[in-house]
C-alpha cells in the first residue's frame, strides 16, 4: 500500500515534468500553420506553458499535423512521427487532418490524419482560431497529466 | 489598337496562325502542333511583339471534340506591357514539340501539364510526374477522371509502412443545389 502511495506520487511528478515540457513538432502542412505559428508568438505565447516549437523530431514530444496532409506526404509524416521518441503524442488540428475537411472527396489527400498516426487530440476549425488549438494543447496536458504507468505497472 | 496588332500579325506570319480573338482586351492565336516553335519564336524575337516572358502552360479538356485538349500557352511582354495566349489543339495521342529550347521557364510548367492531363511534349529532357504521389496512376484533370480517384493510402501496422488500397468511400460525393428550394442529391 505504501509503495503504491510513492508510485503515485512518482507518477505525479513525471506526468507534472512532461506536461509543463510538452515540445511539439510542428508539422505545419497549410494555413492551419499560421494559426499555429500565431499561437506560439507574442500574443497567445506557448512559451509560457513551456511549449518550444522545434523544427526537428529528435527532442519532440508531441507532433502537430497543422493542415491538408496530402497522399504524397502521409510516408514522410509518419516516418517524422517514427522518429520521435516516446512517450509521445499526436494533435490533429483543423478540418483537414481531422477528415479530409473540404478535401475529403479529393483523389490527392488522405481522409484524417488518423488513418496515418494515432492521433490524441482533435481540434475542429478550418482554421481553428489561435485559442481553439490552445484549448487543444490544453486538453492534450489534462490527458498527459492522468496518466498513471507506474502505477499500473506496480499493481500487475 | 489591339485590333490592328493582331491584324499586323495576321499579315507577318499568315502560315503559322490558324484562327485568332480577341477576348476581354487579350489576344489569342491559334495554331497547329508543328509550327509552335516557329510561332514562339517569331512572337520571341519579333521587334514589335517581344513576349519573352512565359507566364504558364496548361491546358483544358473538352472531352466531346475530336481534339480533346486545348493547351494554352500564355505570354507577357514586359517591353510592349501587353499578353497573349497561343492555344495548340491536340489528342490524347499527339505530341506537342516542346518549347523548353526557346523559354527555358517551360520545363516544369511542361511536367505539370504532362501530370494532370497526360499530354506529351516532345523534346523536354525531364518529363516526369510533378504534383501527383510517386507512382500514381491516370491524369487527374481529364474530365473523365473521377473526383475521388481509385486509390487511397493508410498506415498498414503490420507492414510498418504507408500502404496505397483501392479507394472505398462510406458515403458517394454529393453535390447540393443550394438554390433550389426542394434539396436535390446528385443529379
Amino acid at each position: 500500500m505504501k509503495a503504491e502511495f510513492i508510485v503515485s506520487k512518482l507518477d505525479n511528478l513525471v506526468n507534472w515534468a512532461r506536461k509543463g515540457s510538452l515540445w511539439p513538432v510542428s508539422f505545419g502542412l497549410a494555413c492551419c500553420a499560421v494559426e499555429m505559428m500565431q499561437c506560439a508568438s507574442t500574443r497567445y505565447d506557448l512559451d509560457k506553458f513551456g511549449i518550444i516549437l522545434r523544427p526537428s523530431p529528435r527532442q519532440s514530444d508531441v507532433m502537430i499535423v497543422a493542415g491538408t496532409l496530402t497522399n504524397k506526404m502521409a510516408p514522410a509524416l509518419r516516418k517524422v512521427y517514427d522518429q520521435i521518441s516516446e512517450p509521445r503524442w499526436v494533435i490533429s488540428m483543423g478540418s483537414c487532418a481531422n477528415g479530409g475537411g473540404y478535401y475529403h472527396y479529393s483523389y490527392a489527400v488522405v481522409r484524417g490524419c488518423d488513418r496515418i498516426v494515432p492521433v490524441d487530440v482533435y481540434v475542429p476549425g478550418c482554421p481553428p482560431t489561435a485559442e481553439a488549438f490552445l484549448y487543444g494543447i490544453l486538453q492534450l496536458q489534462k490527458k498527459v497529466k492522468r496518466n498513471r504507468n507506474l502505477t499500473h505497472w506496480i499493481k500487475k | 489598337m489591339l485590333y490592328n496588332f493582331l491584324k499586323s500579325l495576321n499579315a507577318n506570319v499568315p502560315s503559322l496562325i490558324e484562327k485568332s480573338s480577341i477576348s476581354k482586351r487579350e489576344i489569342c492565336i491559334y495554331t497547329k502542333p508543328e509550327s509552335l516553335i516557329a510561332l514562339l519564336t517569331f512572337l520571341k524575337l519579333y521587334t514589335n511583339t517581344q513576349f519573352k516572358s512565359l507566364i504558364d502552360i496548361t491546358a483544358v479538356d473538352f472531352p466531346d471534340r475530336k481534339k480533346r485538349f486545348e493547351v494554352v500557352y500564355i505570354f507577357l511582354s514586359v517591353k510592349l506591357n501587353s499578353r497573349i495566349k497561343v492555344k495548340v489543339c491536340v489528342d490524347e495521342l499527339t505530341s506537342v514539340p516542346s518549347v523548353v529550347s526557346l523559354f527555358p521557364a517551360a520545363g516544369w510548367a511542361e511536367r505539370e501539364t504532362w501530370d494532370m492531363f497526360g499530354i506529351f511534349f516532345k523534346g523536354n529532357p525531364d518529363l516526369r510526374r510533378i504534383l501527383t504521389d510517386y507512382g500514381f496512376e491516370g491524369y487527374p484533370l481529364r474530365k473523365d477522371f473521377p473526383l475521388s480517384g481509385y486509390v487511397e493510402v493508410r498506415y498498414d501496422n503490420t507492414k510498418k509502412r504507408v500502404v496505397c488500397e483501392p479507394l472505398e468511400m462510406s458515403q458517394e460525393f454529393r453535390l447540393f443545389d443550394f438554390t433550389s428550394p426542394w434539396e436535390k442529391v446528385g443529379k
